[in-house]
């Protein structure tokens, strides 16, 4: 996809977002809303997937360790055809192949379970020491959320990476610098993250906004381009993007009402009509 | 040959190479402590598929995780409190939710950690990890079992805890008498009428202790090694409680939520009889050698005799 191809791509993951959650009247939107154009970049034209076969061997993986942006992920795959977009109507009714954090044995084409805030860092690290082991040249890509960023083992998996300079890694921080409980420099502040990183052994990269496809794609070609370290894509993103009363909500938009006619209006928003 | 010296460690980790010569998946993870188990002697042999990723023992279950669903079968090993207490939810989550497979070895069980005392101490891992959906959990008896038992720990697909003694407990089997074992049945070891004491690990041996001592005095004792706490092999023990009608569990864990706990359980729903528990109560660990800490801890003979007498006493 080109740059155009890929905004329009974000707008119709947020649509789905917005339908997803829309769907159960409330959700964990703020958080989904927020990596829907790193999602849009991914899915739209670096990764090696194919919806037709989800367990494809040597695929590029994604794990959003910040689990309860599934309605995110789920909106990608559905786009992307890994299954039928009624699907993400059914978002946490019982029996649902779509659960509200991200299950990899209910949902065709999410690579790994997660929603313990801090486990999918270290399993994107296993998954990129397998792919080293079985030389299949696979790209594995993690998303982690700032607040999940609070969790000891996102450092101890980040010391590991570094460690062991997982190029193949390439890891994203979705820094909309808000968390459930408030903003995050009021809760736990982690700046300069981009010089934690770096003091981990990580080639780091700081999009300076978050939320442009063209800036994300110039970051992650930047980032297959440097050898030796992982990468850690620190993307400046805003809670809630794309529709202007959920970004007025923070830091309280973490997970919020979705009633039917407010949909509407997101998705009108999200349009541009 | 196995010989009354032979450590169990040594048999898990020539175990373990040979599993690592026959499967190429096989990748084995050690949080800083392989020294202890001696994993780090795979190293030199598989520098590709071993793994020491520091100490921090959540990331190395997440990794191992990671590697499963990659489509590798990881071996995790670490000291008993650290494979389970530590990481409870990266086995829950990353491991057993997500349906991955790991044999995670937890060395050391209950007073064995003996001079590392307390902190070392796990006296409630059997207990955490029981509840978990599906979570199989081995402790070998000793090492003739162990041997005999390896190949079916690592056939399993799941999460497999194997909670073992580094060291060379008594042997309760003799190669010579090529006993076969099953991972999921419990080994009567001596037929009674009287009471069944039902044994795990080193207190396999103080059952049968106790079993000799009270012969002397006329009582009856069937004593059943139990290797597998979970699943229970609950046919063996309801069988025999039927048999003898009071049931005397012995284990080197807390009272609550292991042996103890599986027993009265299946006891209750399928054939109610007194039992009595010779186990940890409400007491945390601490420093000292074996001998002492039976004694601290209410893990001697003496103790499993007592106990026997109580449960045929409520039997009237």
């Amino acid at each position: 996809m080109n740059s155009a191809e890929l905004k329009a791509f974000a707008k119709d993951i947020r649509v789905n977002i917005v339908n997803c959650i829309g769907s159960i009247g409330s959700g964990h939107v703020g958080g989904s809303l927020s990596i829907a154009d790193v999602l849009a970049v991914l899915y739209g034209k670096h990764m090696n997937v194919d919806p037709k076969n989800p367990k494809m061997e040597g695929r590029d993986r994604l794990v959003c360790s910040k689990g309860h942006a599934g309605p995110a992920v789920y909106s990608v795959l559905a786009e992307k055809g890994f299954f039928d977009k009624d699907v993400l109507l059914t978002l946490n009714k019982g029996g649902t192949t779509l659960p509200s954090h991200c299950d990899m044995n209910k949902t065709p084409g999410v690579d790994m379970t997660a929603g313990s805030l801090g486990q999918g860092l270290s399993c994107a690290v296993g998954f990129a020491l397998g792919s080293r082991l079985k030389k299949d040249g696979a790209t594995i890509y993690a998303i982690i959320g700032d607040g999940e960023t609070d969790e000891g083992q996102i450092w101890e998996a980040a010391l590991y990476a570094g460690h062991q300079k997982l190029d193949n890694l390439i890891a994203f921080t979705d820094y909309n610098k808000c968390q459930l409980d408030g903003y995050t420099d009021k809760i736990n502040g982690l700046d300069p993250l981009d010089k934690k990183w770096e003091a981990f052994n990580w080639d780091v990269i700081v999009v300076k906004d978050g939320n442009d496809v063209d800036e994300i794609d110039a970051a992650i070609e930047k980032a297959k381009k440097t050898t030796g370290k992982p990468h850690m894509i620190i993307l400046n993103t805003v809670k809630g993007k794309g529709v202007s009363f959920i970004e007025d909500a923070v830091p309280g938009n973490h997970s919020m009402p979705m009633p039917q006619d407010k949909c509407a209006i997101a998705i009108s928003e999200i349009r541009g009509e | 040959m196995i010989t009354k010296d032979t450590l169990m460690k040594e048999v898990f980790v020539e175990g373990l190479r040979k599993y690592m010569q026959e499967d190429e998946k096989v990748v084995v993870l050690d949080a800083d402590l392989a020294k202890c188990l001696g994993t780090n002697k795979l190293w030199a042999d598989f520098p590709d598929r071993t793994f020491d990723v520091g100490i921090s023992e959540a990331n190395m279950v997440s990794i191992a995780a990671g590697l499963s669903a990659y489509g590798f079968k990881p071996v995790v090993t670490t000291f008993a409190p650290f494979a389970t207490r530590r990481c409870a939810d990266q086995i829950m989550i990353s491991l057993a939710y997500a349906k991955q497979n790991a044999v995670i070895v937890g060395t050391d069980p209950g007073i064995c950690a003996e001079l590392n005392g307390g902190t070392h101490m796990p006296l409630e891992d059997i207990g955490m990890l029981r509840s978990i959906p599906g979570v199989v959990i081995y402790e070998p008896t000793d090492a003739v079992e162990l041997a005999a038992l390896i190949p079916q720990v690592f056939a399993q697909k799941g999460v497999v805890y194997v909670r073992l003694h580094r060291k060379n407990p008594p042997l309760i089997y003799s190669e010579e008498e090529n006993r076969k074992f099953d991972l999921f049945k419990a080994d009567v070891l001596k037929e009674g009428k009287d009471v069944t004491i039902v044994a795990e690990g080193i207190m396999v041996e103080t059952a049968l202790s106790a079993a000799d001592a009270l012969k002397e005095e006329g009582i009856s004792c069937e004593v059943i090694a139990n290797h597998t706490v979970k699943p229970l092999d609950e046919k063996t023990i309801v069988d025999s409680a039927k048999k003898t009608g009071a049931v005397v569990t012995c284990e080197n864990h807390n009272a609550m939520g292991a042996l103890r706990s599986a027993v009265c359980e299946t006891l209750c729903e399928n054939y109610p009889v007194p039992v009595r528990s010779v186990a940890v109560k409400e007491q945390f660990g601490e420093v000292g050698k074996v001998a002492y800490l039976r004694k601290a801890m209410h893990m001697e003979v003496t103790d499993v005799i007592d106990a026997v007498k109580e449960a045929i006493k409520a039997k009237k």
